[in-house]
Order: structure tokens, then C-alpha cells, then sequence
């Protein structure tokens, strides 16, 4: 066991698996002799030389596109979108390629593409977004986010020996602010499988990335107002874990869907639909959203405060919702 | 030009039928006689076959919905025609009664079945919905939920929510006390909300209408049953009636509570039975085409009986006994969801053969939900056979208006001691009678049982046919 880094987790993971196999091997831009924009690949091109950790053209359709002929010829490719608002250029080779592929030729693509995703670090519009409700309408990927160091080392593992492309979404606000004693040997977080990070009684709140400790800070500060969260940390976002959040929901019977990406077309829209669909009648309040509003990431600080949902915004709607 | 497929009267005493299921969709092309949609009524769960082929284009009635007989449920049109627009919005309309028969058809059928037809129907309609909506308590759907299943008026609960919404806290409160006082003060029946009234169902009717005219003695006191109360997280299902659970628990209920139910227990030997089933059944299966099974042979000798005992084929109205000069046997053919009793009619004229033949025919239909609604109705007795799954003997509930019902053991090869003292192996049954004492005193029936025994275990080959 030893404390490291939600980071440093990353990255452990990256070089446990490509010990573990030799058909994993990296590509991106400037991850391997500069180590990464975040350092996330440091010292890997070192360890493991210029063959399996490849410095790419600035070109993310041309890094997907590679990594996804590499993955069909059997190797297991690591993609890294510097930042994941440009996964948008990759966009065709995700959906129309690495997605269908299993169901148009029967070939699997086991590619894992990921990236730094979130605001909080003033990046503004084009370093601060959350892309998941743009993967989320294409069946045939998979979507990960963890929310902490253990989950972060563990769903890449898991990410990397799957047999189809998963996006890896780690939150760059938890990079450096999140320490956990992790075990040092192999473990995976199988895809799929949420979290209940806090147990409460009278509203769920179901969540993912950064956003889970936003919960737990509400949760923490509500208590002493007689408002019991509870908190679900879905770590995987598709598939989800649709009986962790029925259960959560039909427990407490008034739910909170909290998400850093702006709201229209959301993740939380997905989520809201299930609930009503199979567990309407165990609802004791509407179906609550907290979420960005619906603008571009503001590049100004006092703006990006204002448009990020935080806990003062949670408890706020825990307590209208509690009153309900 | 679109076909009206209406409710179908299904008996003449049926007054409405429940919508159970659409077999078809909207938009769906049919056959003319392809099943449309499925029904319950009182008496019969049915496949309701369409009156033409074309495209089902409307469906007027939802399912669970409760419609009275020659209601128009559905319209099918030529194939090639396409959904008729939405009906266009209604003007508030002072007389409804006077309308146009267009814009009838096209009112949503809900109305037809709850507006009762009376010419003074403006000042009953608002007198009907004001005070229910001025009383309604805002609630959630799992209050709701609650309310339902612990039979709870949510507006009798103080909310203390956003706008006096009554919230989950709220209604577990008051189910939870509502328990405790019950122990302690006769029950009390919950008014019903007033808009229910006017969909008061014939066969609650039915079924309280024989009761009405009893004497008071007869009839218990109503008790409100005991519930648990159910928390969302609690591991179970709950599961609504079907509407044929809903009328057999209905019916089961009523019956205790009007017949003073008695059984009495007879073994029979078969053996004589058995040897001649195995003597004939090849032939039989050969000259008629049907199995030769034992149920026949009981059949056959209860008719007999019957014959010689008529207040067991009677039934009660007030101070009357009425005896039927028919046998109508009822035989109760277990389903997989369920049980029905479909009815051989004038069971005295059939041979053998002919019991045969209509049993086979009933139970058959019975298991594909063909039977017609005269089928299961104008039984006069009843024969049940909990032996089929081995039961030794059963204590069989009355199947209202009758005053007896015979329940068959499972027939099985038994050690006997015979007249002469010798131990024989020989093949018996035990058969039960239960009887209604108002009306069959214990000897009766038991005179009864014992010619039906002395029939089955000297039965004649040439009977067989």
C-alpha cells in the first residue's frame, strides 16, 4: 500500500498493464519525451522506450483512427487526448468506427481513448468541458469517469482489458487534489458497478467525477441540518449501474442528479428517464437535477465559480427537495 | 367506412366487461375472426375475435378499463386508410344527453362509462366533482402507492410538505397509528371518494344482492383485514390482481360468509372402475375418439344421485328454496392462471359418451380461453378433483348460488380389509361433500354420498356405451 495521487494512479496503472502486456503501448500528443501536458506518462518513454510510448502529430482523428487499425491487428492501444474537448475531431473514428465495428464486422476494437475532462482549473470553453452526453446516444462504446485514486488505477485497468473502446474521463480539478493509500498489486474496478460512497436516508444523490466530493462535502454539512444524503458514485457511466441507483432511489425516495456538464441533453436526462420509467411510484418529490447551465465554460474566474455547480448549489436544491 | 367493434354482452346478465389486454395496436392490420383484444366480465375471461378484417385505427377503451356491453371500443378501417385526427377540442356542452351521435362516438369512452344517463345530468356532474377536488391533497406517486395498498383517503392526512403535500413521513405515520387503533375499535369502513360511486360494478352487485335479502343472522359483520405495512427497500413484490383472482377471491369470501359450510368425508372403492377403464378404454378411444378417463364415472353417478336427492341441486333465495329440474354439473378445471368452472348443461340426458365428449370440449376451451360466457354460468352442483395433484381430500368452498360441491381424492391403490376378513389390495378414493346446512342437514347429504359410492362401485359395463 502507499498514498499516491489520483494521478499517480493513472499512470501505475498504465505501467502495470504494459508490463502485464506487451501489446499495450500509448500514443498522444507530447506523452512520451515530455512526459504529457499533465505528466501523466512521466518516465514512461524511458521505461518502456519510443516503440510503445508514441508522440503523435497534433491530430486526434489520426491518433483514434491509428489506435483503433492497431487494436483490430491485436494490440491493445492507450489513447491520450492532451485535453478531451478535442475528442470532438475524433468523433467519426469513435462512433461510426471504433463503436460499430463489433456489430458491422464482428471485430472488436479494444481501444481505450483518454483524457483530462472538467472545469474548476480556469481553462475556459475549449480545456473545461465534459463530454459524455455527446458519447452517450452511440451504443458500442463504453464510458468511465472515476471519482477517486483507487477507482482511477482500477477502471483503467479494467478500461484496458476490455475487449471494446472505452472512453477514460479523469477529472484534471482531482489530478493533484486527491491522495489515497491504493494497493500496489494488480486490481481491477469492474465496468459497470456504482458506489455508494455515503449511506442516507433521505435523498440520493446520484453523481460521478469531481462531483462526487461535492456531494460529500453537501452531505457533510447537511447532516447538521437533519438532511440525510445518500451518495452514488456511478463510476461507470455507460453501461451504468441501473439496479445501484434503482435501489439508492426506491431507499430514500427523492433523488438528486448532480453532474458537472451543462444540463439539455444531459447525462442526468438518461438517469431522470429510468427513474420515472421503472420506479415512478416510489417517488416521494420530482426528479432534481443540479447541473452547469447551458453556456460554454466561462474562461473568466468569477464566472466559472458561478457556472460550476458546487455544494452550496446541492444543499440548496437538498433542501427545497427535502421540504417537497 | 370504419366498423365499430363494440363490447360484447357476454351473458344476459352482464352489464359491462374489462378491457384486459389489446392484442392489437393501433395501426395493426387484422383478420377478420384474428383475436383483437382480451376481456373479463363477471362470468368469463374471453378473446374477443375482430368482426372484420382491415387496420385497427382506433382504440376507444384503454386496458384496465371498465366499459359498459355495446360500447364502441375500437374502429377498423380498410386497409390503406389511415388514424382518425384527434377529435376536435369540446365546447362545455350544458346537455351532454342531447348531442349529436357523432360527437358521442368520438367522446373518450371514460365518460360514457361514468356519466350516469340521466336528463339532469349538469347539476349531478358538478355536484359529483366540485367537493372531491376542493379536498384533494397533493401527493407524490409512492403516497399514493401507500394509500393504496394500507386503503388510507389521503385527504384525511394532515400534510406537512411544501403547500400541505403530504409527504412519505406523513402517510407512514398515520398507517402506522391507523394499526394501532384498529385493534382496539371496531372497524370502520373508509368512505369512498364520491366519483367511485357511479362505477360501482355489477358483480358486487350480484354478490350482495342473495346477501341483502338473508336475514341479518346470515351475515357477519364486515372486518376490515389486517395489512402489514410495506416500506420502499422492503424485499417484496407486490402484485395486482388479475381481474379472474380478483372475482375468484371475491367469490370465494362471499361464500363463506353466506353458506354455513359442513363437509363430510366418504372412501369409495374404485377398483371396479379402474378394471373396467382398462377393459375398455381402447375401444371407447376408438368407437367416440375420446379418452376414457374416471371423471365421467363420477359424473355419471352424481347425476344418478342427484336424481334421487334433489335439494343437493338447489340453491337459496331468502326464504325460498329453489330446486333445479336441470343438472347443470360444474367442473372445476384448474388453469395456469387460475380456475374456472365451466358448466355441463342437463347433464341427465348424457351417457357416458356425451359426459365424456362435453368435458373434454370444456376443459379444452377452458385452457385456450374460448369458452362462451354461457358456458360458465346456470351451474346447478359442482365436482372438483383435488386429487389430480394427490390430494387425499379436500374441503371444497361452495360455488354460490349452489349448496353443495364434491371434491375427489386422489384415486390410489390401498390396503383394505374386505367383509370376508381378507386383506386385498384394491383401488379407492376419498370423496368429500361440502354441503350449505340452511338448506341440507348433515344426513341428507350423507345419503347422498353413500348412493354416490353405491353407484361408482357397482357400476355396470353396459353403461358404457
Amino acid at each position: 500500500m502507499a498514498v499516491v495521487t489520483y494521478l499517480e494512479a493513472i499512470r501505475q496503472a498504465l505501467s502495470e498493464e504494459m508490463q502485464r502486456d506487451e501489446n499495450v503501448f500509448l500514443l498522444g500528443e507530447d506523452i512520451g519525451v515530455y512526459g504529457g501536458a499533465f505528466k501523466v506518462t512521466e518516465g514512461l518513454y524511458e521505461k518502456f522506450g519510443s516503440q510503445r510510448v508514441i508522440d503523435t502529430p497534433i491530430s486526434e482523428s489520426a491518433i483514434v483512427g491509428a489506435a483503433c487499425g492497431a487494436a483490430m491487428m491485436g494490440m491493445r492501444p492507450v489513447a491520450e487526448i492532451q485535453f478531451i474537448d478535442f475528442i470532438s475531431c475524433a468523433f467519426d473514428q469513435l462512433t461510426n468506427y471504433a463503436a460499430k465495428s463489433r456489430y458491422r464486422q464482428g471485430i472488436g476494437i479494444p481501444i481505450v481513448v483518454r483524457g483530462p475532462c472538467g472545469g474548476g482549473g480556469r481553462g475556459g470553453p475549449f480545456h473545461s468541458q465534459n463530454v459524455e452526453s455527446f458519447f452517450l446516444n452511440t451504443p458500442g462504446l463504453k464510458m468511465v469517469e472515476p471519482a477517486t485514486a483507487y477507482d482511477a488505477k482500477g477502471l483503467l485497468k479494467a478500461a484496458i482489458r476490455d475487449e471494446d473502446p472505452v472512453l477514460y474521463f479523469e477529472h484534471k480539478f482531482l489530478y493533484r487534489r486527491i491522495k489515497e493509500d491504493i494497493p500496489d498489486d494488480d486490481y481491477i474496478v469492474p465496468i459497470g458497478k456504482a458506489k455508494v460512497r455515503r449511506e442516507g436516508r433521505d435523498i440520493s444523490v446520484i453523481t460521478y467525477g469531481a462531483m462526487v466530493h461535492v456531494a460529500l462535502e453537501a452531505a457533510e454539512k447537511l447532516q447538521h441540518e437533519g438532511i440525510d444524503l445518500e451518495v452514488v458514485d456511478l463510476r461507470s457511466l455507460l453501461p451504468y449501474d441501473k439496479e445501484a441507483i434503482l435501489n439508492s432511489v426506491v431507499k430514500t425516495s427523492k433523488v438528486i442528479l448532480l453532474h458537472e456538464a451543462t444540463r439539455i441533453g444531459g447525462y442526468a436526462g438518461e438517469l431522470a428517464a429510468v427513474i420515472a420509467e421503472e420506479v415512478f411510484d416510489c417517488l416521494d418529490g420530482p426528479i432534481v437535477r443540479v447541473t452547469a447551465p447551458d453556456t460554454p465554460v466561462p474562461y473568466s474566474p468569477p464566472l466559472e465559480d458561478f457556472f460550476l455547480p458546487n455544494a452550496e448549489k446541492l444543499m440548496k436544491a437538498a433542501r427545497q427537495l427535502a421540504a417537497y | 367506412m370504419a366498423t365499430d367493434v363494440i363490447m360484447p354482452q357476454m351473458g344476459e346478465s352482464i352489464a359491462e366487461g374489462t378491457i384486459v389486454k389489446w392484442i392489437k395496436k393501433v395501426g395493426d392490420e387484422v383478420k377478420r375472426d384474428e383475436p383483437l383484444f382480451e376481456i373479463s366480465t363477471d362470468k368469463v375471461d374471453a378473446e374477443i375475435p375482430s368482426p372484420t378484417a382491415g387496420v385497427l385505427v382506433e382504440i376507444l377503451a384503454t386496458e384496465g378499463q371498465t366499459v359498459p356491453i355495446n360500447t364502441v371500443v375500437a374502429r377498423i378501417d380498410a386497409v390503406g386508410s389511415k388514424p382518425p385526427a384527434p377529435p376536435a377540442p369540446k365546447t362545455e356542452d350544458p346537455k351532454p344527453i342531447s348531442a349529436p351521435p357523432t360527437v358521442v362516438a368520438q367522446t373518450p369512452v371514460v365518460s360514457v362509462a361514468v356519466a350516469p344517463p340521466q336528463p339532469v345530468a349538469p347539476p349531478v356532474a358538478e355536484s359529483i366533482s366540485q367537493p372531491v377536488e376542493a379536498v384533494e391533497k397533493r401527493s407524490s406517486p409512492l403516497v399514493r402507492k401507500i394509500a393504496r395498498e394500507n386503503s388510507v383517503n389521503i385527504n384525511e392526512i394532515d400534510g406537512t410538505g411544501l403547500a400541505g403535500r403530504v409527504t412519505k413521513n406523513d402517510i407512514l405515520s398515520h398507517v402506522t397509528n391507523k394499526e394501532t387503533v384498529r385493534v382496539s375499535v371496531p372497524a370502520v369502513t373508509i368512505p369512498q371518494p364520491v366519483a367511485s360511486v357511479a362505477v360501482v360494478t355489477p358483480p358486487q352487485v350480484a354478490l350482495v344482492q342473495p346477501v341483502a335479502t338473508q336475514p341479518s343472522l346470515v351475515v357477519p359483520p364486515f372486518v376490515a383485514p389486517i395489512m402489514e405495512t410495506y416500506r420502499p427497500g422492503d424485499r417484496v413484490e407486490i402484485v395486482s390482481m388479475s381481474p379472474m383472482r380478483k372475482k375468484i377471491s371475491e367469490h370465494m369470501v362471499a361464500s363463506r360468509r353466506i353458506s354455513a359450510h359442513v363437509q363430510s368425508f366418504f372412501e369409495i372403492d374404485m377398483t371396479k372402475i379402474a378394471k373396467l377403464r382398462d377393459q375398455y378404454k381402447d375401444k371407447f378411444l376408438e368407437r367416440h375418439g375420446v379418452k376414457l378417463t374416471f371423471t365421467p364415472f363420477i359424473m355419471k353417478a352424481v347425476v344418478d344421485a342427484l336424481g334421487a336427492w334433489p335439494i343437493m341441486n338447489a340453491s337459496v333465495e331468502g326464504d325460498n328454496i329453489i330446486y333445479k329440474k336441470d343438472i347443470n354439473l360444474g367442473i372445476a378445471v384448474a388453469l395456469d392462471w387460475g380456475l374456472i368452472v365451466p358448466v355441463v348443461k342437463n347433464a341427465e340426458e348424457r351417457n357416458l359418451v356425451g359426459l365424456t365428449r362435453a368435458m373434454n370440449d370444456l376443459a379444452a376451451r377452458a385452457r385456450k380461453k374460448q369458452l362462451k360466457p354461457d358456458e360458465v354460468q346456470g351451474g346447478t352442483f359442482t365436482i372438483t378433483n383435488p386429487g389430480v395433484f394427490g390430494s387425499l381430500f379436500g374441503t371444497p368452498i361452495i360455488n354460490q348460488p349452489q349448496v353443495a360441491i364434491m371434491g375427489v381424492g386422489t384415486i390410489e391403490k390401498r390396503l383394505s380389509v374386505m367383509e370376508d376378513d381378507s386383506v386385498a389390495i384394491r383401488t379407492k378414493s376419498y370423496f368429500s361433500i361440502s354441503f350449505d346446512h340452511r338448506v341440507v342437514d348433515g344426513a341428507v347429504a350423507d345419503q347422498f354420498m353413500s348412493q354416490v359410492k353405491r353407484i361408482l362401485e357397482n357400476f355396470e359395463a353396459s353403461e358404457i356405451g
